[in-house]
């Protein structure tokens, strides 16, 4: 019995030798084919880049198109150095000693495989270095594109290449990109990545042992072509972009404008910002360590990520809230208590319309004292709770506390506390409005982005509605294709009557209140100032609105950080957007210069005095 | 007895026909990982640590070492603390799950500083030890359902944390232990059902599933309606339609395992197995070249050095797995001929060696040696020539790794050294 188990083990260990031997005798001497196929092999794979989709604005201004740049390549094995290595290097402007640390690099990745000696040069170096490269066979050009942007605007919004890295290769898949390969890195090049990178190519070539080219391998059978990206039409209007940045030199801060019917944006500012062509090309590296170690954050796009207490221009919301709740009327009368909170209106009480015209805070003080005492339940803090509750519930229907699921990535959603997060921080039934009334006048613990303050002055310009905020216009041709988000209104239950009402207080505070400067004879522009108390310095200045007011075409946010009240900067800077974007002029012809030779970096704002 | 004399007589009674060719398959291995690395253009030198062929020394000096310090270790420490050492390397499995580096896909690694083991290399000694003392004790029968799982559980175990370190590779090698059960008395009906289920896996992937159902439902019926004897009994008709029932759903869960609970790089090599000309520039390009190269090399092949696919990369993991492709190119049919007798004879010779043990325990142990071994040839040069999917083992002392070859030097050093005191045990 065991032996023949024994013997079946041996039977089975020869069997496998012969058939091994037998098949390898086939192959091996029997079929030639192989024999041919490896005097042929050496299949390579070439990839062909495909061409990256332009990116136009509203008027079809290219705002980033390619430019060819030259890598200059190397395969170690190749290479024979016949010529002189210094006036090569004087030619790359590099040092023999860096000539020769690039070569051990490229030979440590593989000596057979090419590897990029110098990364996107300029034509002119490539013009400069052409003649020489027949002294040093194994070198050679490989043409590429880089971005370049023709009006040097749009930084934030646009974003910009970098070279993928490995984790990202592993997340999105070897079959799109190898190591080497560009990807947007933020803004629109990231967000619309699938649709501008197109799909690469691949072409199968013959090569001999020395790697020359013997042709389509299968006559082109497995070759596909690369399909050149698809080009992408912003909403954003170059040359109101280009005027806005120039606005904010020298200031920090946001603009945000928007068309409100459509949810457009026209301009993205975050500032400070940089010149988008420094990104691209030889200098990338050293530009971009540059721009990280900038204590300004060029790169932090602040009107999508950095949050404000949205300050006075929240008294819109409030105000809304309370008339549609009938909590007050288009007349109650309150009088300008500045015991407990100040104000700096000229005036001792004021009725609806005042009190945004000259955003008289002990009114809204007193407002969000009667929005949060509401009797419900005969306790106070129970009341506060359930008020708070139905309060915020309606806040956040303006976009707030959210993301406005604008086409840009790492949007921030801001802060809109709960009452859970109240009861966590009091205990629940241990505070009433006492404890929060900062939230009466936008600051406290609720933080907003710049984008959602703009979607908020879409709300007011559209009397009750908002189309989440988006840059894209078309992809290709094809308008179609825009996320359903992008056209579906988001509306409130607040009565049209009372946007209307709110809308003549906006429009007395640029006539006749604090957003004066922004006035013009032309066309009526409506908005709300906010001045916005922070640790760290000078007031943020504030602004929303729209022009013109009936019909209107923009809505705006504006923050300028550390720089005083909403009425000093952040409206004259609204005021000349709109009189930009309309083509209008505005009353006080010299606040444009006001505004540009204000320089809040080297000159910061002092503080104000608190009272 | 004194000590003095127990250890003049193990010198004398070491297999040396083994570790002759232990050496000669190291050696050979040693210059075939410098051909496979080899570029010509570059004056290269086999010692350069640099080199893939100059790191594999150092590790074949260590084997060499670590073999004569196994030799020197008396015999009966292996069966006394062989459950101590399956603990010890269960355990750094465990701990290479929980810590290990992934490298190519599967979290193998340990590492310490710049250098890496892999435990899984390892645990097979170790797991080769355990089952040899558990089949060896007294009153094992392996009749007996509950010694069969409890001595199934021993290789299941270790299998199945390294299945978890997604090395599927090293986790199929575990099944060579049925081997050596079918030496130690297992029924072989399971063993000849698995080989029928294995063939009805490679049928279903070949032809259409609802054909291939419909041919059997015609052949059971045809047998039910033509043969008169079976249509007597009730009971046979019922066992043929559950057959027949059982084959189908076997059909369709291969079917369905295959396209939706492999994963995609296990589906490919299984289709490159199949079919390798269907994609050969893709999930087929493994064997493809391999073949190419090998099937380049003739009866007297292109002669050391002279590889042209060799060097050129053309062939993936060429210094490891695919080794065999350097033999085939550069040695030809004569060099495989060689290659494959020379593993041919030494796993007779281990047969030859486990049979000739007094010991149950040696004897298992032998058969576990061979058939580890045995596995890796079959799977490996079965891959390289189109014969078995792409498994990613490598070749027993001749691929590239200081893990592997220790783990096989441990293995068969172990085993000679028991060899050599067989005569100090008194017959069972």
């Amino acid at each position: 019995m065991n032996q023949f188990r024994v013997n079946i083990i041996s039977f089975v260990i020869v069997l496998v030798g012969i058939v091994y031997l037998s098949k390898l005798f086939f192959i091996q001497i029997i079929d030639s084919s192989y024999k041919l196929e490896a005097a042929n092999n050496a299949v390579q794979r070439v990839i062909e880049y495909p061409y990256r989709g332009v990116i136009r604005d509203r008027n079809d201004q290219i705002m980033v198109a390619n430019v060819p740049v030259f890598d200059l390549m190397v395969i170690p094995k190749k290479l024979k150095i016949e010529g002189n290595v210094e006036i090569l290097c004087q030619k790359l402007e590099i040092t023999t000693f860096d000539f020769y640390a690039r070569l051990d690099a490229a030979k440590k990745y593989s000596r057979l495989k090419p590897s990029v000696f110098f990364e996107q040069m300029s034509d002119i170096k490539f013009a400069s270095i052409q003649d020489l490269l027949s002294d040093f066979p194994g070198f050679y050009i490989q043409a590429r594109t880089v971005r370049t942007y023709p009006a040097s605007t749009g930084a934030n919004v646009l974003g910009y290449l970098g070279e993928i890295s490995k984790e990202r290769i592993e997340l999105v898949g070897k079959n799109n990109y190898n190591a080497g390969d560009y990807i947007g890195i933020s803004g629109i090049e990231e967000y619309y990545e699938k649709e501008l990178r197109g799909i690469r190519g691949v072409k199968y070539v013959m090569v001999d042992v020395r790697g020359v080219e013997k042709g389509k391998f299968k006559s082109g059978l497995y070759d596909t072509a690369s399909i050149p990206g698809r080009d992408v039409k912003l909403s954003l209007d170059q040359d109101l972009q280009r005027y806005a940045e120039k606005l904010m030199k020298n200031k920090i801060g946001s603009i945000v404008a928007i068309e409100p019917a459509t949810g457009e944006v026209l301009a993205f500012v975050s500032a400070p910002t940089y010149d988008p062509n420094i990104m691209v090309g030889e200098n990338f590296s050293k530009n971009y360590a540059m721009l990280v170690r900038d204590s300004l954050k060029p790169l932090f796009n602040r009107a999508l990520m950095a949050m404000y207490p949205p300050g006075s221009v929240f008294k819109t919301i409030n105000g809304l809230y309370a008339l549609q709740n009938k909590l007050i009327d288009t007349n109650t009368s309150l009088p300008c208590t500045r015991n407990i909170i100040p104000c700096h209106g000229k005036h001792s009480s004021a009725n609806f319309r005042t009190s945004i015209q000259f955003s008289c805070n002990p009114y809204y003080w007193k407002v969000y004292s009667i929005i949060l005492g509401k009797n419900k339940t005969g306790n106070m803090f129970r009341d506060c709770k359930i008020n708070y509750d139905h309060w915020r519930a309606h806040v956040l229907k303006f976009g707030i506390g959210q993301k406005t699921g604008i086409d840009l990535p790492n949007e921030k959603r801001g802060i809109m506390p709960s009452s859970a997060y109240y009861d966590k921080i009091y205990g629940a039934n241990r505070w009433a409005f006492s404890t929060i009334y900062s939230l009466g006048i936008g600051q406290g613990e609720l933080s907003i982005t710049p984008v959602q303050m703009a979607n908020v002055a879409c709300i007011l310009a559209n009397r009750g509605y908002y189309i989440a905020p988006h840059i894209i216009k078309a992809v290709g041709k094809d308008t179609s294709s825009i996320a359903n988000i992008y056209k579906q209104k988001n509306e409130n239950d607040v009565n049209r009557k009372y946007y209307n009402t709110m809308v003549n207080g906006m429009e007395a505070v640029v006539r006749s209140g604090t957003g004066f400067l922004a006035r013009s004879s032309e066309v009526i522009a409506c908005g709300k100032t906010g001045t916005v108390e922070n640790p760290h310095g000078a007031d943020h200045s504030v602004f929303i609105g729209f022009a013109p007011r009936d019909n209107p075409k923009i809505a705006i946010a504006v923050v300028v950080e550390n720089s005083g009240f909403g009425a000093e900067w952040a409206a004259p800077i609204a005021g000349l957007i709109f009189s930009k974007y309309l083509q209008y002029k505005l009353e006080k012809n010299w606040i444009e210069n006001y505004i540009l030779e204000r320089d809040f970096i080297r000159n910061p704002a002092k503080p104000k005095q608190k009272t | 007895m004194s000590t003095q004399n127990q250890y003049l007589r193990t010198s004398t009674q070491i297999d040396w026909v083994t570790v002759l060719l232990f050496m000669f398959l190291v050696i050979w291995g040693w210059l075939n990982i410098f051909a496979a690395v080899y570029d010509p253009e570059l004056q290269q030198n086999i010692f350069d640590f640099d080199l893939k062929s100059g790191k594999q020394l150092v590790w074949i000096v260590m084997a060499v070492i670590l073999a004569a310090f196994i030799l020197m270790i008396d015999f009966r420490f292996f069966e006394s603390f062989s459950y101590f050492i399956y603990m010890v390397f269960l355990g750094l499995l465990l701990v290479v799950l929980v810590t290990g580096k992934v490298v190519a896909g599967s979290k193998s690694w340990l590492g310490i500083g710049t250098l890496g083991i892999q435990p899984s290399e390892f645990i097979k000694f170790a797991t080769a030890l355990a089952l040899s003392n558990y089949l060896s004790a007294p009153n094992i029968k392996l009749e007996n359902i509950n010694t069969l799982i409890r001595a199934s559980l021993l290789f299941i175990l270790p299998a199945t944390l390294i299945l978890l370190q997604n090395d599927t590779g090293s986790t199929l090698v575990f099944s060579a232990f049925i081997i050596v059960l079918y030496r130690e008395g297992l029924n072989p009906i399971p063993i000849v059902l698995g080989i029928i289920c294995a063939f009805l896996f490679i049928i279903t992937l070949l032809i259409d599933k609802y054909l291939l159902v419909s041919i059997f439902a015609v052949v059971a019926a045809g047998i039910i309606l033509f043969y008169k004897p079976i249509r007597k009994k009730w009971a046979n008709i019922l066992l043929i339609t559950f057959i027949a029932v059982f084959v189908s759903g076997f059909v369709f869960s291969v079917n369905f395992i295959v396209n939706n609970v492999l994963q995609p790089h296990q589906q490919n090599r299984i289709k490159a197995l199949i079919n390798p000309d269907a994609d050969p520039l893709g999930f087929g390009w493994n064997v493809t070249q391999s073949k190419i190269a090998i099937g380049s090399g003739g009866f007297l092949g292109k002669g050391f050095l002279e590889g042209t696919q060799t060097k050129f990369d053309f062939v993936p993991e060429q210094h490891t797995d695919f080794i065999f492709c350097t033999i085939g190119e550069e040695w030809g049919w004569l060099g495989s001929t060689v290659l494959i007798g020379t593993f041919i004879t030494l796993f007779l010779r281990l047969l030859y060696m486990a049979e000739r043990q007094k010991s149950k325990f040696a004897r298992v142990y032998g058969y576990c040696v061979l058939s580890i071994m045995f596995f890796h040839f079959l799977v490996n040069i079965g891959m390289t020539i189109g014969l078995f999917p792409v498994i990613g083992i490598p070749l027993p002392f001749f691929s590239y790794g200081g893990s592997s070859l220790w783990g096989f030097t441990i293995l068969l050093f172990i085993f000679i050294n028991l060899d050599a005191h067989r005569m100090h045990i008194l017959g069972q």
